[in-house]
């Protein structure tokens, strides 16, 4: 549960601007939605909240504090894939961080510290609905029963902000509705801010408080302007879940923002990759999520 | 009818024609060898196959007149031994460059592009510096072994790590891992299985540098055996040799691969082996 502020943030690759004059502040125990079409930066964004990336201008402020220039605990992470450890079962996935916090010079535990880590990721696997699955290998698991598991290991160290980078663009669609109960639950229970980068709006107005939405100024010359804040949609939190997304579908006072992120989706899918566009930063991954 | 793309045999089908090839070359063999024999009895170039079972009942199972050894056996004890020592230390320092340059940006800069110039020296074209600088002994032998595949499985090794996805390095990182927790519980568990396969694809070539080394300068190993005789023209001792050697490399090959399945289902799993 963390308060994010975002000053002028700026984002250059070279003679490319990505991302230009990001400001936002975000209160805390805030869903952030972060929607725009391929390659608006969205991601990079979100590294940057990771400390995968620096901006090359502006600053980001957690609780006042400047962000530590590297990853660290307090911002937990869940990618659309790659995010567990394929040479671990799902219950040592999850009682890894706990061993990388007890054990500094292992990174082992052992004898009653073991079991009592393993107790615990083992508690949070039950939460997720991996209880009969703690002795499998990723491999050995379905698409969303990785993410879940992705889940669950990001919460072992109790971050206070969490980052999810189109955690569930690969998953079906009646999987995905599962998976997204499971982390508005995770999100209240945990009161941490959670920012999501997603291609499905319907998926970003479910779970937000707030839908952001990047998209550049200009088509013509497209690199030389990075993509910017062009909506900032408030949801009441208090409103019943499945209202707002009614609400998001058939929209009555978001009726004509609705309808210009349903174009710029649209236009997101027409032209992947843009051109002139940050497809270099995109990685395929992300874009794996608009086909699923 | 169906494709022949779709056509699979079934298991005894398969054996057998596992078998296939072999039994053609044994049978093309003996064919030769009779052809040739009838003509000149005195042939040394196919020996028959009762020749071949003599000359390894002499090697193997007979005491050397002159020292009392089983020659056979001092050979292999001798080769075995270099060839181990030599893919041991190489395995080591390959695993060790190649995993600092894999992980280390650092490291990266300072020993990737000298790892690809190393690696392009053709070992054998050093062999005589070897023998210069370390002597006729065993030094060098092993040192042979170690400067050509060194190089190789660490480069195997620093590309294996950079494979590994980024992302995992990054979830370490977000759970509170350091470079060393994320060396010895991300990177390194990963990357013993595939420092298996570097070692399998690299005896290959650890036997032909050993082999080379003992025909230079040796007094006992199985190269230097097959040498050695090559003077006297003796194909029914070379060729039991050959064998031997393939069967010692083919068999470690099958071991580290059944050691790798055994050690690592996960890697199976995540698609396994090349």
């Amino acid at each position: 549960m963390s308060r994010v502020e975002v000053r002028n943030l700026w984002k250059e690759y070279g003679d490319q601007v990505v991302l230009e004059r990001i400001t936002m502040d975000v209160a805390p125990h805030s869903f952030v939605s972060l929607v725009g079409p391929s390659g608006c930066g969205k991601s990079t964004f979100l590294r940057m909240l990771l400390s995968q990336e620096k901006p090359t201008r502006g600053s980001i402020l957690v609780d006042g504090q400047p962000l530590a220039d590297e990853p660290q605990p307090d911002r937990g992470v869940v990618f659309q894939k790659y995010s567990v450890f394929p040479h671990l079962t799902a219950v040592e996935n999850v009682a890894l961080g706990q061993e990388f916090a007890r054990a500094p010079f292992t990174g082992r535990l052992f004898g009653r510290a073991r079991r009592a880590a393993l107790h615990e990721a083992g508690a949070l696997l039950e939460g997720v609905g991996l209880g009969d699955a703690r002795g499998k290998y990723p491999a050995q698991l379905s698409g969303g029963m990785q993410q879940r598991l992705a889940i669950a290991q990001a919460l072992a160290r109790k971050p206070r902000i969490l980052l999810l980078d189109e955690p569930f663009g690969a998953l079906d669609p009646g999987i995905r509705a599962d998976i997204h109960d499971l982390m508005l639950s995770v999100w209240w229970d945990t009161r941490m801010t959670v920012f999501m980068v997603s291609h499905d709006l319907r998926e970003a107005f479910y779970l937000g408080t707030r839908v952001v939405a990047f998209d550049r100024p200009t088509e013509k010359d497209a690199s030389r302007f990075g993509a910017r804040i062009t909506f900032d949609i408030a949801l009441d939190p208090a409103a019943p879940i499945k209202e707002r997304l009614r609400e998001a579908e058939h929209g009555s006072a978001t009726d004509e923002l609705g309808e210009e992120l349903a174009a710029m989706a649209a236009q997101a899918d027409r032209d992947d990759p843009a051109p002139g566009s940050t497809t270099r930063r995109d990685d395929p991954a992300s874009r794996d999520g608009e086909t699923a | 009818m169906t494709r022949l793309v779709n056509r699979h045999p079934d298991r005894p089908t398969r054996l057998l024609l596992a078998m296939l090839p072999f039994a053609l070359l044994i049978a093309a063999y003996a064919i030769g060898s009779d052809l040739r024999l009838a003509e000149n009895p005195n042939d040394k170039l196919l020996p028959s196959f009762r020749a071949l079972g003599d000359a390894i009942e002499r090697m193997a199972f007979t005491p050397d007149k002159r020292t009392g050894d089983y020659l056979l056996w001092v050979d292999t004890v001798a080769s075995l031994t270099r060839i181990g020592g030599g893919v041991a230390i190489a395995t080591v320092f390959g695993l060790l460059v190649g995993v600092s340059v894999g992980l280390l940006p650092y490291a990266r800069a300072t020993l990737g592009g000298f790892l690809s110039a190393v690696a392009m020296i053709p070992p054998l074209a050093i062999l005589p510096i070897l023998f210069i600088l370390f002597g006729l002994g065993e030094l060098s032998k092993f040192v042979l072994v170690f400067a050509g595949i060194g190089p190789f499985i660490a480069r195997d090794i620093a590309m294996r790590v950079a494979e590994l996805p980024t992302e995992q390095i990054i979830k370490a990182q977000t759970l509170g891992a350091s470079t060393w927790q994320i060396c010895t519980r991300v990177v390194l568990p990963q990357v013993w299985p595939r420092l298996m396969d570097s070692v399998r694809l690299s005896l290959g070539a650890a036997w032909l540098f050993l082999i080379a080394a003992e025909a230079v300068a040796s007094q006992d190993g199985l190269g230097y055996r097959i040498f050695l005789m090559r003077r006297y023209l003796a194909m029914d001792v070379i060729l039991p040799y050959v064998a031997w050697i393939t069967v010692l490399a083919f068999s470690f090959d099958w071991l580290l691969r059944a050691l790798q399945t055994r050690l690592f289902p996960w890697f199976a799993l995540e698609g396994g082996s090349r």
